[in-house]
């Protein structure tokens, strides 16, 4: 009963806030390619791996009064949404204990980075089933804006991830 | 000499079909294509899962679907060639990839990726780019083809004009869904004038945009999306059917792991009850073995299987509450009331969310991440749909939610023996 918002909420409650529903959407989907269990579908769109089902979920623990919404104008044409735990989200968390694995440098490595370079990581995800030259050129082709100089660090960070995640994984067993 | 692919029939063929009149195919591909085993198979799959137990019309298929996506996204690159706004060496992709967007599409396809973690896209992907009919025809035209075809369907292919025509706020698939949705259920509302959006769509860069004195029409079609989505798409019955199905599945999972004889094995899905389903195994699987299935489990001895088949064929369905936060208080409650009255509340409450419905709602990009209606007005620059439209302004960005607690209402009352637990949850439920 509601897992996949409580799930998505003790991330939120785990990192202290969200700035930024891209910056969520990336980092869930790397999540998610950890093997978290986040069960949100994830399909490719202008700017990367994107969830319809994550973005409902959120407005809806918004709606619940579980999450508080923050709206920041930086001009007149883009804003941020900033998001954080309520108290009645801290209550509703109580029924849902070990949701989610606290894997705490893990979560906080992803969650230290900028939404963008979230964004150029999540998109080489979502083609690592190609070989890395090729995962590389067709994030290039895609998303020539964003990916530009972020793609060798993205690699990097991707492999650090992955390293802490089976480090994480070892300790946790 | 023509490739294969580029050869026209000798003869234009042609479907009749109740929302588009006529479906025109003058390709060799096109009509080979939906020759297919893999296409065909379509024919055994609803457009709408669930939703003919709401509206009774609502047996049409993604077979029907899927040629109207084709004879749409066929006429739009007509009218973008006419005037010289469309790359012709991308037509065959794009009406390929029109064709086949669904062709991964399995039986309740909501509902069986739920309970077994399958994603129909992914079958797409494998079905064109696998050992496939399908696969073979496209190859056929030049190595590579059916991996442009498969990018163009992920929306990772580099022309974005083409992904567009398929996929984004108006396109081939949304407009005949749309329109085939209101004609199979009967509802008077989802209709727009499709022609008079295609008269104003115009390229710009890499996308489609739409002319503003095509504005109202493309408020027509927002309006009919809005509507068609709260009145058909998340219909609290349709749920309810969905909610069943999802637990029929999942409780015959649950029993063959358990070692549980079936009187009636479920032979073709034991592969992915392992969750080792190859796709060959994938592709013999549609509405009609499940539904097969469901007919024989009504006799099974698994009591909560029987009763989920029965409600499930003869439309005893679940009733539903709204879900408040308050509810959440109680959960463990319910489900203790539920437990004690002989009801599994594993498989009798369950939170349906619009979250967990396949369709999206328009909402103007979010951050970038879902490209607006763009508007061309008269000095060449584009202004986006809500800017511009009242209407559609004042439905954007209108958050509208609806969650619902869905439980067997007859059970709860029929609890003679257990008075204070039928007591306790209807006064936890407020019924």
């Amino acid at each position: 009963m509601l897992e996949d918002h409580a799930k998505i909420a003790a991330l939120i409650n785990q990192t202290g806030g969200i700035s930024g529903r891209k910056k969520l959407q990336k980092a869930v989907y790397i999540f998610q390619r950890l093997g978290y269990p986040f069960e949100q579908i994830f399909h490719f769109h202008f700017n990367g791996p994107y969830s319809e089902e994550l973005s409902i979920q959120l407005e809806e623990l918004c709606d619940f009064g579980f999450l508080i919404e923050d709206r920041e104008d930086h001009n007149e044409e883009e804003e941020t949404c900033y998001y954080r735990i309520s108290e009645a989200g801290q209550g509703f968390l109580t029924h849902y204990k070990n949701v989610l694995p606290t894997a705490c440098r893990l979560t906080q490595q992803i969650m230290n980075q900028n939404a963008l370079f979230l964004e150029s990581v999540a998109i080489l995800l979502y083609f690592d089933h190609l070989p890395r030259i090729k995962a590389v050129e067709k994030a290039r082709t895609l998303n020539k804006e964003t990916v530009g100089d972020n793609l060798e660090h993205a690699l990097a960070f991707i492999d650090k991830i992955r390293l802490l995640q089976s480090i994480e994984l070892s300790i946790s067993q | 000499m023509l490739a294969r692919s580029f050869q026209k029939l000798n003869e234009e063929k042609v479907f009749k079909d109740p929302v588009h009149r006529y479906i025109h195919v003058r390709d060799r591909l096109i009509w080979d294509l939906i020759g297919t085993p893999e296409f065909q198979r379509l024919r055994r799959i609803r457009q709408l899962g669930t939703t003919f137990l709401t509206f009774h019309g609502a047996e049409h298929s993604r077979f029907g679907h899927s040629l109207g996506v084709y004879e749409i996204a066929r006429r739009v690159i007509d009218i973008f060639k006419y005037r010289n706004h469309w790359d012709d060496s991308e037509t065959m992709i794009a009406l390929c990839a029109a064709l086949l967007h669904d062709v991964g599409h399995g039986p309740f396809s909501h509902s069986f990726e739920k309970v077994f973690g399958t994603n129909h896209e992914e079958y797409t992907q494998k079905i064109i780019l696998g050992d496939t009919e399908i696969h073979r025809l496209l190859e056929e035209q030049g190595e590579g083809f059916a991996g442009k075809v498969a990018d163009v369907i992920g929306k990772t292919y580099p022309n974005r004009l083409v992904v567009s025509l398929i996929s984004s706020q108006i396109d081939a698939d949304r407009m005949d869904y749309l329109l085939r949705d209101a004609y199979f259920t009967g509802v008077s509302y989802g209709h727009f004038d499709m022609e008079r959006i295609w008269r104003v769509m115009r390229t710009q860069d890499d996308q489609i945009v739409f002319k503003l004195s095509g504005m109202h029409a493309v408020e027509d079609y927002i309006m009919s999306r809005y509507q068609m989505y709260w009145q058909v798409y998340f219909h609290p019955v349709t749920r309810s059917a969905e909610v069943i199905l999802t637990q029929i599945l999942h409780r015959a999972k649950v029993l063959f792991h358990e070692g549980f004889r079936f009187k009636y094995a479920p032979f073709p899905l034991i592969k992915i009850f392992k969750g080792e389903m190859a796709l060959k195994d994938y592709l013999k699987l549609d509405e009609s073995v499940i539904l097969y299935f469901f007919q024989a489990w009504q006799e099974e001895k698994d009591p909560i299987l029987s009763d989920l088949c029965c409600r499930f064929m003869n439309r005893r369905l679940f009733k539903y509450v709204e879900f408040t936060p308050s509810l959440i208080e109680s959960k463990d409650q319910l489900a203790g009331a539920f437990r004690d009255a002989g009801i599994d509340p594993d498989y009798y409450l369950e939170v349906d969310s619009s979250s967990n419905s396949p369709y999206d709602l328009y909402r103007p990009g979010e951050e970038g991440e879902r490209q607006p209606i763009q508007l061309l007005m008269p000095d060449g620059t584009l202004h986006e749909l809500s800017q511009e439209s009242d209407v559609v302004g004042s439905i954007t960005g209108m958050r509208r939610t609806d969650v619902k607690l869905y439980y067997p209402k007859d059970r709860v009352f029929e609890l003679s023996e257990h008075a204070s637990c039928r007591e306790q949850i209807q006064k936890i439920l407020g019924i």
